[in-house]
């Protein structure tokens, strides 16, 4: 397959690309390629121009200060999947890059990209919406910051506009009697999210004080399911009570807005939803003692 | 035979290219001022096209030409189908190369662009502009046979391509009159994408000056390309090469020759420099032969004791749009011959109908038929147990072909070389632990757990010929294979033969023959193949036939060597022809083996000619043409254990284990690397694989992104046995093993998944094996409960 | 639009301009001619095409020219020393890991991949790390076969 002609533009620093930005009208930022090259090659994009922001070093890298995780938006799968730093805070975030594709997508492909295109079975949103990510953007107003649920805004869209530039993601890192974990039904051909299940879990004793769980792969865009939540806070963490608090996953959910696809309906989805919350919380409850 | 060569799993003689990168598929040569073609495919299932304006492409940057139907009609002649199956009604309907006024797949070419670049003609696709009218299409082959549906060629009457019919043995309604039991399917066998791994290709290059054309072509037989390319565009076959050069993985789709084949050959005419086409994958997705595609309602009638006593089917076999080379043969011929499978059933019937429907053309897909047969027995086998509450192993057992060794005659008119069915069952269930694992089913079903096993015992047609056949079925070429053998005088070899492997590993296989038959080194054996300039005709590689025909023809020539090397050394050592004696390369006088003469100081004197014997011409050389006298029949038992997860649907294949007998082993590591892959092929129809369609006719499966090919890490380690029956009929004793995988293994993961699910009352999914298929069953089953 | 590219593949510095849409893989294939890296799909899904790029694998047919400026990329007919084949290439010949071949680059780019992350791995983490490469002939039995030679140092 042949991309439509583009220009080429390399940016050597977040300046030098907003600039370039606003000097290319229909141009695209491009990181890691993993999103936006597929969809050049079938020719459902043509930008004008491509705004390469892959050499900008500042953009890379994770880092933490105890409380909060800085993730550079050129970070890759790979660095997220194999980071120490959150293997043991953000448990879930690492192991769900570790499901991302291949070994060679999760070489290239990069956090930022991959949130930026907010594909609804891709697993990284869910996991951010889980953990209460924070998304710094950088555009012609300054800097902001934006949490998960502002940012993924629907279907394959966000709140990074036109001329703005997703610098880095800010995770909080767990505490002691936390844990989160990533469950995931993977597609058999695309190796995409049918269903993909975040939790976050915070226990004493057996009691879970705290809970977060997400939802990705069968909804437009990362939803937290509240219900779940609501019914495992205060209660034990046993296989009984996590089973019946995952159950109320599908009432949180919208009929007209659960995917559905040739290989996996919407009904289906919905109804085996629960199954994946389960083993999430699961395995988050586990990894909280 | 040389102990050390026929029968050793020596290292393949083709890999040192392949793992190095040097090897040259299609798409890997380049020819000086090579142009590069892109197709404008329709993107309507069905559509009258009202107009079409190139205009604006035929002036974008680098476009060459553009050409639609108007151009090329006097030049190209519609793709011919090759197989006119006698006897059915068949109707073909004309298949013209670019779509004339109707487009009636989404794929059917429209126009093609030639440009300096491929990217260039993929800009100036975008530029056409094609005024299409949209027409109702039909995707079902039952759909499409119903009276009211939308007709595809307005000379067809109903979509029927043919009705094909096999009968056999007793009256079948007194069977199923007669009949204690009577177990009844209806199976759906989906629609596959072959995807081998490397897309379709081709590269033209017309000589105006001489008229001569050379085509680089991803087929399995080019010697068949040259012939029909001949006949579509009009250049002799004494000026037309054709090479297939590394041809990456077939399965069948690459067989036929297609209407982008014969466009690029007319672009390189047309325009006189070469031409390169090479599909996307996404067009291969769309235009490159599908598979399967058949609604079977299928019973089976018994006595009390589990005796099989009739096998009846209808069978609607969806052909695509237009009949591809071989496809009319591939629902009946190779499908309907093999019902009685590895079971004496004493009356068969079976009618098939081939319908048209506005799909890719179906054509051969590894097994190409004999999949879809032993499905359907192997499934009605595992019914008739279970109404019985008899062990599937036990109703096998009691219906099994005796052993046999020459010959036996089953109802549908084949006779069956060897076999010995029941070794073949019996070895597996040693070699799996059978009772062991039926104990352990037992235990996980106490405890909630799903774990089934299911079996099915095969036999398969392979080894395509006899030609006489050939001619009798309709088959529009022979199917005979052919090789050269010749000793140069250093006594190294050059083997020219006109089958074309592709992956198949025989320039080892025969470098082994050769070495068997000679006693010469296979490293000293050269095996040349796929170009039809430099072997002799062949019919191809498809049907599992390229060992077990073109070996043949090899070990022929070789032995025609062994003839007059004889005469040869008898007049150099003084003696007899009748008293010489031949021994791994050394012809020597009986009782004499020291001083003999080797093949090599044969073939120096055959080549210089100082001291021949009177009357023998020099050279060391033999041709040989093979047209076996039958059909080979493989076999074996497969068995695979299956754990489904009811919550999910979710089925892991947990153990696979086969024992094949593909009579003696040439090299036994390529042997099972074929059963490796041909089973895994079988279990992606059982579990992942299938081309969707939705009413419109847009396939929703077309990209690597939605369709399920297996891939590692949803496979267990395949256990591979075998057991040794020769061939009676063949010279080696060998029978084919490319295909037979593929043929046991579909029915085998299904009944096991069924067996698993049996507990919770579910009796039929179909294919693939979703997990919401699976889920869907297990629901509703528990509703009905 | 052209844009200049310097690329190192195989140890040999390549300067070229190119077109920003050309991928890297047409650029090893068609630009270069090298053609042992192949192109089976066009979603990133076959790993055909897969070469190392700064000594990680990376799927050519996913990642511009342009991209790639200035780095180092090894493709299949650079695996092989001065001293012979590659570990991985002797095993995938003498394991059988191959049919077609036409997988076999990408297969074997891959593997070095996943020896470079685990070099000792189980057959289900050699299942798991070839995940991204399609086979159609083998069932991949033996190309884990081979994979566990080559990790063993040929002594499987």
């Amino acid at each position: 397959m042949y991309a439509p002609e583009f220009d080429y533009h390399r940016a050597g620093s977040v300046a030098e690309a907003a600039e370039l930005l606003s000097k290319h009208p229909d141009s695209k930022l491009l990181a890691g390629g993993h999103s936006l090259i597929p969809i050049l090659k079938v020719r459902l994009a043509s930008p004008s121009a491509l705004i390469d922001i892959g050499r900008i070093d500042s953009l890379r890298g994770i880092s933490s200060d105890g409380g909060t995780i800085r993730i550079g938006s050129l970070t890759t799968h790979a660095e997220l999947a194999s980071s120490e730093v959150l293997n043991v805070a953000a448990t879930a975030l690492s192991e769900a890059a570790g499901m991302i594709g291949d070994p060679a997508v999760r070489n290239r492909g990069t956090i930022g990209g991959n949130v930026a295109h907010a594909d609804p079975a891709s697993d990284l949103p869910a996991v951010l919406a889980c953990l209460g990510a924070e998304f710094v953007i950088s555009g012609p107003e300054g800097e902001r910051t934006v949490g998960a649920s502002d940012f993924f805004e629907g279907l394959m869209t966000t709140a990074v506009g036109e001329q703005d530039i997703l610098t880095r993601i800010e995770v909080p890192a767990s505490g002691p009697g936390e844990g989160s974990a990533y469950a995931k039904f993977a597609h058999p051909a695309s190796r995409y999210a049918v269903i993909g299940a975040a939790a976050r879990i915070a226990s004493s004793g057996g009691t879970c004080t705290g809970a977060s769980v997400a939802l990705g792969g069968l909804v437009p865009a990362p939803v937290r399911a509240g219900a779940v939540e609501q019914a495992l806070v205060g209660g034990p963490l046993t296989e009984e009570s996590i089973a019946a608090a995952s159950s109320a996953v599908a009432d949180g959910l919208d009929d007209d807005e659960v995917l559905g696809d040739v290989y996996a309906s919407a009904g289906y989805r919905k109804a085996v939803a629960h199954i994946w919350v389960r083993r999430a919380i699961t395995a988050a409850a586990g990894r909280s003692g | 035979m040389s102990a050390s060569t026929f029968g050793s799993g020596i290292r393949r003689r083709e890999d040192p290219r392949l793992i190095t990168g040097s090897a040259a598929y299609t798409d890997d040569i380049v020819l000086p001022g090579t142009l590069h073609a892109a197709m404008l495919r329709s993107p309507y299932a069905h559509a009258r096209i009202n107009g079409i304006d190139t205009s604006a492409a035929s002036e974008a940057s680098g476009v060459v030409a553009v050409y639609t139907h108007a151009d090329t009609v006097d030049e190209i002649a519609p793709a011919p189908c090759a197989w006119l199956l006698p006897n059915s009604g068949l109707t073909i309907a004309e298949y013209h190369c670019v779509a004339k006024d109707t487009v009636r797949y989404v794929g059917d070419i429209v126009a093609v662009v030639v440009a300096e670049s491929c990217s260039q003609a993929y800009d100036a696709l975008d530029l056409i502009d094609v005024d299409y009218e949209p027409l109702d299409a039909v995707i079902a082959p039952k759909a499409a046979a119903a009276e009211d549906a939308p007709q595809l060629h307005d000379e067809i009457k109903g979509n029927q391509a043919f009705h094909w019919t096999v009968t056999g043995g007793g009256d079948i309604d007194e069977a199923f009159g007669a009949a204690d039991v009577v177990v009844k399917e209806t199976i759906v066998q989906q629609r596959l994408i072959p995807n081998a791994m490397e897309p379709r290709a081709a590269l033209a290059r017309y000589v105006q000056a001489t008229g001569e054309l050379t085509l680089w072509n991803t087929t399995q037989n080019p010697h068949i390309v040259r012939f029909l390319c001949s006949l579509v565009n009009g250049v002799p076959e004494d000026k037309l090469r054709v090479i297939a050069p590394e041809v990456g993985g077939g399965f069948g789709s690459k067989i036929a020759v297609y209407p982008a084949d014969f466009i690029t050959v007319f672009c390189s005419k047309k325009l006189g420099v070469p031409v390169k086409w090479v599909e996307t994958r996404s067009e291969n997705y769309q235009a490159t032969t599908h598979g399967r595609d058949h609604v079977q309602e299928i019973e089976m009638a018994a006595t009390s004791d589990g005796r099989i006593t009739g096998l009846r089917a209808t069978v609607h076999a969806g052909m695509g749009a237009y009949l591809s080379t071989a496809a009319p043969g591939i629902p009946t011929i190779l499908h309907g011959l093999m019902l009685s499978g590895v079971y004496d059933i004493p009356a068969i019937h079976e009618d098939v109908y081939g319908i048209y429907t506005n799909t890719t053309p179906v054509e051969a897909y590894r097994g190409a038929g004999r999949p879809e047969a032993t499905f359907m027995v192997e499934r009605l086998v595992d019914l008739l147990a279970s109404r019985l509450g008899l062990d599937p192993a036990e109703v096998r057992r009691r219906n099994f072909i005796p052993k046999f060794d020459d010959g036996h005659d089953v109802v549908t008119g084949l006779t069956y070389d060897s076999g010995d069915y029941d070794g073949a069952l019996t070895k597996l269930l040693g070699k799996a632990g059978y009772e062991g694992l039926r104990a352990e089913q037992a235990a996980a079903r106490e405890k909630g757990r799903h774990i089934g096993l299911g079996l099915s015992t095969y036999v398969e047609i392979c080894g395509l010929g006899p030609s006489q056949v050939a001619g009798a079925i309709g088959f529009q070429g022979g199917l005979w294979e052919s090789a050269i053998l010749r000793f140069h005088p250093s006594g190294k070899v050059n083997v020219m033969i006109g089958a074309s492997p592709h992956g198949q590993g025989e320039e080892t296989t025969f470098a082994q023959i050769v070495a068997g038959e000679l006693g010469v080194s296979p490293e000293d054996v050269k095996v040349i193949h796929g170009d039809t300039e430099s072997t002799p005709m062949g019919w191809g590689t498809y049907g599992s036939r390229t060992t077990a025909v073109g070996g043949a023809a090899l070990a022929l020539a070789a032995r025609k060597i062994r003839d007059k090397a004889k005469i040869i050394a008898a007049h150099l050592l003084e003696a007899a022809v009748e008293d010489m004696e031949y021994e791994d390369g050394n012809f020597f006088v009986k009782g004499s083996p020291d001083t003999g003469k080797t093949i090599q100081d044969i073939a120096l004197m055959a080549n210089v000619a100082w001291n021949m014997p009177e009357g023998v011409e020099a050279g060391l050389e033999a041709t040989s043409f093979y047209d076996p006298p039958n059909f080979v029949f493989p076999y074996g038992a497969h068995l695979a254990v299956v754990e489904v997860d009811s919550e999910t649907g979710n089925v892991e294949l947990k153990r696979y284990i086969a024992v094949d007998d593909c009579g003696p082993q040439i090299n036994p590591v390529i042997v099972e690397g074929q059963v490796h892959g041909g089973i895994v092929q079988g279990i992606g129809q059982a579990m992942w694989e299938e081309g969707v369609y939705d009413e419109d006719g847009q396939l929703l499966t077309g990209t690597m992104l939605d369709y399920a090919l297996p891939r590692a890490d949803r496979l267990p380690d395949i256990e591979v046995h075998s057991t040794v029956t020769p061939s009676p009929h063949h010279p080696l004793g060998v029978k084919g093993i490319g295909e037979a995988g593929t043929i046991a293994s579909t029915a085998a993961v299904y009944n096991a998944v069924i067996d698993a699910l049996q507990p919770l009352g579910v009796a039929s999914v179909n294919m693939p094996l979703t997990p919401e298929r699976v889920w869907r069953s297990i629901q509703e089953s528990q509703g009905r409960n | 639009m052209k844009i200049p590219v310097s690329i190192t593949i195989n140890g040999r510095r390549y300067d070229r301009n190119v077109a920003p849409r050309l991928l890297l893989v047409h650029f090893i294939r068609d630009v270069l001619g090298l053609t042992g890296t192949k192109v089976g799909c066009d979603t990133s899904q076959c790993g055909a095409c897969t070469v190392l790029l700064d000594g990680v694998s990376a799927k050519a047919c996913t990642c511009l020219a342009v991209q790639a400026d200035g780095t180092s990329i090894t493709t299949i007919e650079g695996l092989a020393g001065d001293d012979g084949l590659h570990p991985l290439q002797e095993s995938f010949w003498n394991k059988h890991g191959l049919q077609c071949g036409f997988c076999t680059p990408g297969m074997i780019m891959a593997s070095h991949e996943l020896l470079r992350c685990n070099p000792d791995p189980s057959a289900e983490e050699i299942r798991h790390g070839l995940e991204g490469n399609l086979c159609r002939c083998t069932g991949y039995q033996n190309i884990v076969r081979a994979v566990q030679d080559a990790a063993a140092g040929g002594s499987q």
